[in-house]
C-alpha cells in the first residue's frame, strides 16, 4: 500500500497532460426512466399531487386574506394560546402558500418533466486569437488617431485636469458632514456644585439614603432642569449626548475596604464613590456591580473594573480606569459634584493625552 | 333514590329510564359534594396563619435556626470563618426579616454547600416555618422587613395611573436591572461563574426582597435608592410583561442576537440544504422500459 | 456506452414538436422580438444546461434571500421613519406610552403593532437577512472546498468576497436603524472602534455623526446607505456574479461522461425553471414560517436607545460575531505617542484583524495560484480531500473563525452552560492560535489517509464481507472490483504537479533574476503538495488488476456459491443456491 503515496512528484516541465490515464471514460450512464414515465397509474398519481399541492397553496393565500381582516392588532391583540394571533396566522399562511407552490413546482420536475441528462460543450473562455487581434488592433487605431501617444501636452493636462476634479471636489463637498471634534471629547456637562441626581426620576440624593451595598444609577442634575413653563431644557440629541458622557454610578462601601486614590482621598462621602458610567473600552454604559467584591463588569466585552481601588482595569479589554467624578456635600445636604471629570470621559481616542 | 332520579330528570331533560343505573342517583350526590367541597377549597380565601405572638414566633425560628442554619451562619448569626479566613456563611446581623424569606423561600437556603452561586431550588421549608426563622434573624438586628402584597400591588390605580406607573417601571428596570439580569430578565453573566439569575417568573415577594436585601453579589436597592412606590412599578412593569402575549411566536430563551444566530443556521439553513438534497435528488428508478419512443 | 459531443442536445421531452395555431401569446412575443431582438440573444439560455447537485444550490439561498429582502424591505420603507427626532409615544404597546423616543423607534412599534403584516413583515426581513449571510458563507466554503475558486472564477470569487462583505455591512445598518437599546449601544461601541483610529479617529467619528455622539443624523445617514448605496452595489455586484457564472457556465462533479469541456445536466427550460423558482418559493416559505413562529429582535422589550442603558447579553447579530469575540478576548494594550494614544486593544481586534481576514479572504485564488503554479482552466471540481493541504488551509481559517465567533458569545456560554466567563476568555486567548494549527494538521491527515483509501478502492477493489479462510487457515477478506464509472469517477482528476524552477535559467545555466523567491516558491509547492497520494499510473492499475485476477483464481477452487455480490445489487439472487444444494 504504501508503495503508491511515495510515487514521485511529477516535473514540472511544460505541463504536458496526462496521457496515461489509468481507466477511460465510459461515457453517460443508461438513461434509466422513472416510474412516474413508465407507468401511467404512477404519472397520473403525480399530477394529481402536484394539482393538490398547488391547490394547498391556493388555499394557504385564501387563509392569508382572511387572517388578515380577522385578527386584529393594535388597541387589542388577538391571541391565540399566548401568541398573537395575527403574525402567527399571517406567518403560517403566507408560508404554507409559498411552501406548497415551491414544492408543487420542483414535484412536478422531479415526477413528470423529462429528466434525460443533456450535453452542452463549453466553449473556451479566453477569447479567440483572432478576436484579440481585431479588438486589440481597433483599440489601437482609435488610440493612434487620437494622438494621445504623440501628444503628451495634450495627455498630462488631461490627467492633471481628471486629477484636480475627481479628488479634491468630492471630497471637499463632504467637509460639512460634520464639526471638527475640537475639545468636546475632553468635558462633560458636570461643573462644581451641580447636584447627581437618580436617573429616570431625577431626585437628588442624601449621604444617608444610600446603604452601605447600595447601587444608584445617577446623572447630572442639568438633564431634568426644566424652563418655567415645566418644559425640558436639555432635550433631544443634545440630551443623549450630556447622558453618553454625564450618566454616573454611586455605590457606598465600607470605608475599610477603599483603597483611596493619589489625591483622591477626599473625593468620596463616607464611603460613597462616584464613578463614570460610560466603559472607557468603546462605551457601554455599565452598573453590573458585584457588591461583594466591589467589582463592575461591562457586559458589552467584559471589561472588569475594582470600585474600590479607584475603578482600575482588573480584567478585560479596557486599558483604562473609569474616571472619578470627586464628590461634596452641599449646603442642603444633597450630594453635588467637586469639578468635572479629571479626564475624557469614555473610550479612549488619538487626542486623549494631548493637553 | 327515585328522587334523585327524579330530580335529574327534571333538570336534564327527559332521561330514559332505561339509562339511568341503580346507582346513579348516588353517584350524582357524591359528584355534587365533591364538586363543592373543591370549589370552595378553590374560592374561599387562604386560611390565616395561625396567630402567633412575635415572641413565640421568634423562639420557633431559633430553635430551626440552630438546627439548619447555625452550622454556617453560627451560633448567634454572627458567621462563621475558616481557619484559612474564608467564609462559611455570613453574619446575618442586620440583613433582616426580607432577605430570610427571600432565600430560604426560593430555596436557595438551605445552600447545598458554600460557594460561587447559590441557585434557586425547591424550598424546604413551609411558608410557617420561613416566618419563624426570619422573625429570629430579624430580632439579632434591625433589617428590611418581609414586604405584604399592598407594597407592590396596584389596587386602587386608575387605568391612566396604572399604565404610567408600569411605563415608569419599565424605564426603571432598564435603567438599574437589565445590565445585569437581561432585557426581558432572563438573567446574565457576571464575572467568575456567578450570574444574575432569570426573573421573569419570579414571585414578586421575592423580587422586592431581592431589591431590598441584595442577595449574594447583588448589590442593595434600599429604599434610599429605589423608593418603595419605585419598586413597585418595576414589579407592575415585569408582571405586565409576563401577562403580555408573545407578539412575535417563541421568545427562543430571550438571550438576544446569539439566540437567534444558533436558529438561523440549525433551523433555516439546515431546512433548506435539506430541501436542496430534495430537489437535486437522483429520485427512484424503475427497471422498465418506456414503450413509445 | 459513448456519445456524440459534436452535436447539442435539443430535446429531451418524448413526443416531436408540432406546428401550432398562431396564439395571443405568440403575438406579444413577436410584437417584443421586433423592438428588443430576444430570439437571438435567449437562443443559448432557453435550453442552456445545468449541472445538477444540492451543493450547487447554496448559493441559490443566498440569491432568493436576496430577492426575499428587497421584496420584505420595501414593505417596511413604507412606514419606517428614519428621523432621530424626539417624539412621545401614544401608541399601541402600552409599556412605552408617554415615553420619549426617536421617530424613527416610534415608526417600528407602529410597524410591530398598528399594521397588520408589519410584525411579520420585520421579523421575515430580518431572518432572511440572516440567512442571506449564512448563506453565502456556506456556500462560500462549498466553492473554495471543491477548487472552483480555480481559472477562470477567480473574479467571482472576489465578487463573491464583496458580497459577503456588502451584506453583513447591510445587515449591521439594518438592525441599527429601529434605533432600540441593544442596536443603539452596537453603534455606541461602532463610535468607539471608530476613535480608536490613530490620527483621524475623532474626525471620522465626528463626520459619521455630524458631531459628538450620537447626535442626530446617525439613523437618516444609516438609512440612506441601507436602503440605496448598498443595495444598489449589491444588485450590481450579483449581476456580475450572475453574468460570469452563466458566461462561465457552471462546473460540475467528475463523473462517466464528464470532462472538462463539457457540461452535463438539465435544461434551464423547462427543468432549472421549476427547479430554481421552485427553490425561490421554498426559501421564500420556510423564511414566512420562521418569520411568523419564531420572535426575533424584539424591539419593544429593549426600549428605545438610551446611553445610560444596556442589557445584558448584548450582542451584535451573528455575522459580526467574530470581531467582537477577538474585541473581547483581546487584553488591554494601550500605548502612548508623546502626547497622542494608540488604544492597541481596540484598533487591533476591530480594525486591523477584519481588514486582514478579508484581504487574506480575496486573495486565496492568487495565493494558490501563486504557489502550485496552476494557470490551467478548471471546470471539474476536485473532491476537498485531493487537495489535502488547501482543504486543512480553510478548516483552520474555519476553526479561528468559530472560536472568535464562539468568544464573542463568552457570557451567553457562561450563563447556559454554568461556566466563568473569566475562564472562557483565558482559555479562547489561547485556543484562537492553537486550535487553527490542530485543525489543520489533523485535517490534512485525514484527508490524505482518505485519498489513500480511494486508491485502495481502485486497485483492490471494495470489501464485501465475505471472509475467507484459506487451507492454512488465515483469515482474508474477499475484495471485488468497483464499478466502472465509479472507478472513472475516483481517476477523473488532476496529478499534482509541484512548481518548480528548471527551466529558469538561459543557456548559460545562468539563473533569471527574481531567484530567492522563486526558490521559496518552489519550496512551498513542494510543502503544498507535500504527502498528497496521487492516483494511480495505469501500469499501477493493470497491476491491481492482475493481483486481483490471481487472487480470484486462488479462491475459485474453493467452490464457494456466494460470489460476493449477493448484497450489492450487482445481480440478483432469485437463481443463486447458497445452502450449496
Amino acid at each position: 500500500m504504501s508503495s503508491h503515496d511515495e510515487q514521485a512528484l511529477e516535473p514540472a516541465g511544460d505541463r504536458t497532460p496526462d496521457t496515461s490515464e489509468p481507466i477511460a471514460d465510459p461515457g453517460l450512464p443508461a438513461h434509466q426512466w422513472r416510474p412516474t414515465d413508465v407507468d401511467e397509474r404512477l404519472e397520473k398519481r403525480a399530477e394529481r399531487q402536484v394539482a393538490a399541492l398547488f391547490a394547498l397553496s391556493g388555499l394557504c393565500s385564501v387563509l392569508f386574506v382572511v387572517s388578515y381582516f380577522a385578527f386584529e392588532v393594535g388597541e387589542v391583540v388577538t391571541t391565540v394560546g399566548g401568541f398573537g394571533a395575527s403574525n402567527l396566522a399571517l406567518g403560517l399562511s403566507l408560508g404554507g402558500a409559498l411552501l406548497f407552490g415551491g414544492v408543487g413546482a420542483i414535484h412536478w420536475a422531479l415526477k413528470l418533466m423529462g429528466d434525460h441528462a443533456l450535453v452542452e460543450m463549453r466553449h473556451p473562455v479566453a477569447s479567440s486569437a483572432e478576436d484579440r487581434e481585431v479588438t486589440l488592433g481597433g483599440f489601437n487605431t482609435g488610440l493612434d488617431e487620437s494622438g494621445i501617444a504623440r501628444r503628451p501636452l495634450v495627455r498630462n493636462s488631461l490627467l492633471g485636469a481628471l486629477g484636480v476634479l475627481a479628488l479634491p471636489v468630492p471630497i471637499v463637498l463632504l467637509r460639512d458632514l460634520g464639526p471638527l471634534p475640537g475639545d468636546a471629547l475632553k468635558s462633560t456637562i458636570w461643573t462644581r456644585g451641580m447636584r447627581v441626581v437618580r436617573d429616570v426620576t431625577g431626585t437628588p440624593i442624601r449621604a444617608s439614603d444610600m446603604q452601605f451595598g447600595d447601587l444608584i444609577n445617577a446623572e447630572p442634575a442639568a438633564i431634568f432642569e426644566v424652563d418655567e413653563e415645566g418644559e425640558p431644557l436639555i432635550e433631544g440629541a443634545e440630551l443623549q449626548t450630556a447622558k453618553s458622557k454625564g450618566a454616573v454610578i454611586l455605590v457606598r462601601i465600607e470605608p475599610d475596604d477603599i483603597v483611596p486614590g493619589e489625591g483622591r482621598e477626599d473625593w468620596g462621602v463616607d464611603g460613597i464613590v462616584c464613578y463614570s458610567k460610560i466603559c472607557t473600552h468603546v462605551g457601554c454604559p455599565i452598573s453590573l456591580y458585584e457588591r461583594t467584591t466591589h467589582h463592575v463588569l461591562c457586559p458589552c466585552h467584559q471589561s472588569t473594573f475594582d470600585l474600590a481601588d479607584s475603578a482600575k482595569v482588573i480584567f478585560g479589554p479596557a486599558a483604562r480606569p473609569l474616571p472619578q467624578l470627586p464628590l461634596e456635600v452641599d449646603s442642603e445636604g444633597y450630594l453635588v459634584a467637586r469639578s468635572d471629570f479629571d479626564e475624557p470621559v469614555g473610550p479612549s481616542f488619538w487626542e486623549r493625552d494631548s493637553r | 333514590m327515585r328522587f334523585l332520579n327524579r330530580s335529574v330528570n327534571g333538570w336534564a331533560g327527559r332521561v330514559s329510564r332505561h339509562r339511568r343505573g341503580p346507582v346513579a342517583g348516588l353517584m350524582v350526590l357524591v359528584t355534587g359534594l365533591l364538586l363543592m367541597g373543591g370549589l370552595y377549597t378553590a374560592f374561599s380565601p387562604a386560611q390565616a396563619q395561625s396567630e402567633q405572638t412575635s415572641d413565640e414566633l421568634v423562639a420557633q425560628g431559633r430553635e430551626l435556626f440552630i438546627v439548619n442554619c447555625a452550622f454556617c451562619h453560627g451560633q448567634n448569626g454572627e458567621g462563621v470563618r475558616t481557619i484559612d479566613g474564608n467564609q462559611l456563611g455570613p453574619s446575618l446581623v442586620g440583613v433582616g426579616a426580607a432577605a430570610v424569606h427571600f432565600q430560604v423561600g426560593t430555596g436557595r437556603m438551605p445552600a447545598a454547600q458554600p460557594g460561587q452561586q447559590l441557585p434557586s431550588k425547591r424550598p424546604v421549608f413551609s411558608e410557617e416555618e420561613i416566618l419563624q426563622m426570619a422573625a429570629y434573624v430579624a430580632s439579632l438586628g434591625a433589617g428590611p422587613a418581609i414586604p405584604d402584597e399592598s407594597d407592590y400591588s396596584l389596587e386602587g390605580m386608575s387605568e391612566e395611573e396604572r399604565q404610567a406607573a408600569i411605563a415608569r417601571g419599565g424605564q426603571i428596570f432598564l435603567t438599574n436591572c437589565t445590565a445585569c439580569h437581561n432585557f426581558t430578565g432572563a438573567g446574565g453573566a457576571m464575572p467568575r461563574g456567578g450570574y444574575a439569575p432569570q426573573i421573569l417568573g419570579v414571585e414578586p415577594q421575592y423580587v422586592y426582597e431581592a431589591m431590598l436585601s441584595g442577595p449574594q453579589s447583588m448589590p442593595t436597592f434600599s429604599n434610599g435608592n429605589l423608593t418603595p412606590d419605585e419598586k413597585r412599578d418595576v414589579i407592575a412593569y415585569l408582571q405586565s410583561i409576563e401577562d403580555n402575549p408573545k407578539y412575535g411566536g417563541f421568545g427562543m430563551g430571550g438571550m438576544g442576537p446569539v439566540a437567534e444566530g444558533m436558529y438561523a443556521w440549525i433551523v433555516g439553513i439546515g431546512v433548506l440544504v435539506g430541501f436542496a438534497v430534495w430537489i437535486a435528488a437522483h429520485g427512484a428508478r424503475s427497471t422498465k422500459q418506456k414503450v413509445d419512443a | 456506452m459513448s456519445i456524440d459531443t459534436s452535436k447539442v442536445a435539443t430535446s429531451n421531452a418524448g413526443r416531436a414538436a408540432t406546428a401550432k395555431k398562431p396564439s395571443p401569446i405568440g403575438a406579444v412575443a413577436t410584437w417584443a422580438d421586433d423592438r428588443l431582438g430576444l430570439a437571438t440573444s435567449q437562443k443559448k439560455m432557453v435550453r442552456k444546461v445545468f449541472p445538477e447537485h444540492w451543493s450547487f444550490m447554496l448559493g441559490e439561498i443566498a440569491l432568493w434571500s436576496f430577492v426575499v429582502l428587497l421584496l420584505t424591505g420595501t414593505f417596511l420603507t413604507l412606514w419606517f421613519n428614519p428621523s432621530m427626532g424626539e417624539v412621545q409615544y401614544n401608541g399601541s404597546y402600552d409599556q412605552l406610552r408617554g415615553i420619549h423616543m426617536s421617530e424613527a423607534y416610534a415608526s417600528s412599534l407602529t410597524i410591530s403593532f398598528d399594521v397588520r403584516g408589519g410584525l411579520l413583515m420585520r421579523q421575515m426581513h430580518h431572518w432572511s437577512a440572516m440567512l442571506f449571510i449564512a448563506a453565502m458563507m456556506v456556500h462560500m466554503m462549498r466553492v473554495f472546498f471543491t477548487g472552483a475558486h480555480r481559472k477562470p472564477r477567480e473574479i467571482n470569487w472576489v465578487i463573491g468576497c464583496l458580497l459577503l462583505l456588502l451584506g453583513t455591512l447591510e445587515g449591521f445598518t439594518g438592525y441599527s436603524l429601529p434605533d432600540d437599546l441593544l442596536s443603539g449601544t452596537g453603534i455606541r461601541a461602532a463610535d468607539g472602534f471608530m476613535k480608536s483610529m490613530p490620527v483621524v479617529g475623532t474626525y471620522m467619528s465626528f463626520f459619521l455623526f455630524g458631531g459628538e455622539f450620537p447626535g442626530e443624523l446617525i439613523i437618516p445617514r444609516l438609512y440612506v446607505v441601507h436602503i440605496l448605496l448598498i443595495p444598489g452595489i449589491l444588485l450590481a455586484l450579483v449581476a456580475a456574479h450572475m453574468l460570469l457564472l452563466v458566461y462561465h457556465k457552471h462546473t460540475q462533479w467528475p463523473g462517466p461522461g464528464r470532462t472538462e469541456k463539457n457540461v452535463v445536466g438539465y435544461p434551464l427550460m423547462p427543468v432549472y425553471a421549476a427547479k430554481a423558482g421552485g427553490f425561490f418559493f421554498i426559501v421564500f416559505g420556510v423564511t414566512a414560517l420562521m418569520g411568523g413562529l419564531l420572535s426575533i429582535n424584539p424591539i419593544w422589550k429593549y426600549g428605545p436607545y438610551d446611553p445610560s442603558k444596556v442589557t445584558a447579553g448584548s450582542q451584535p447579530d451573528w455575522y459580526m460575531g467574530w470581531p467582537d469575540g477577538a474585541l473581547r478576548i483581546m487584553p488591554g494594550w494601550e500605548s502612548n505617542l508623546g502626547p497622542f494614544t494608540l488604544s492597541w486593544n481596540v484598533f487591533l481586534p476591530i480594525i486591523v484583524l477584519p481588514g486582514l481576514a478579508f484581504t487574506i479572504l480575496l486573495l486565496l485564488p492568487f495565493l494558490e495560484q501563486w504557489i502550485t503554479g496552476d494557470k490551467r482552466e478548471h471546470h471539474l471540481l476536485q473532491r476537498p480531500r485531493n487537495a489535502p493541504t488547501r482543504t486543512a488551509l480553510f478548516v483552520a481559517l474555519m476553526t479561528f473563525y468559530g472560536l472568535m465567533w464562539a468568544a464573542g458569545g463568552n457570557d451567553i456560554i457562561a450563563i447556559n452552560f454554568d461556566l466563568s466567563i473569566n475562564q472562557i476568555t483565558y482559555f479562547m486567548r489561547a485556543a484562537v492560535f492553537i486550535g487553527p494549527v490542530i485543525a489543520f494538521f489533523i485535517t490534512r491527515r485525514w484527508c490524505i489517509s482518505l485519498q489513500r483509501a480511494d486508491n485502495d478502492r481502485l486497485l483492490h477493489g471494495y470489501e464485501t464481507g465475505i471472509i475467507m479462510r484459506s487451507a492454512e487457515g488465515g483469515y482474508t477478506e474477499r475484495h471485488l472490483p468497483i464499478d466502472e464509472s465509479q472507478a472513472f469517477t475516483l481517476t477523473s482528476r488532476d496529478r499534482d504537479e509541484a512548481y518548480s524552477t528548471n527551466g529558469h535559467a538561459d543557456a548559460n545555466g545562468v539563473a533569471a533574476p527574481g531567484g530567492r523567491i522563486r526558490a521559496a516558491r518552489a519550496r512551498l509547492s513542494a510543502k503544498w503538495f507535500g504527502h498528497n497520494v496521487q492516483k494511480p499510473t495505469k501500469e499501477e492499475f493493470e497491476a491491481g488488476h492482475v493481483h486481483a485476477e490471481h487472487e480470484h483464481e486462488l479462491q475459485a477452487g474453493l467452490d464457494h456459491p456466494a460470489d460476493g455480490h449477493q448484497y450489492d445489487g450487482h445481480h440478483t439472487v432469485e437463481e443463486d443456491s447458497l445452502r450449496g444444494q
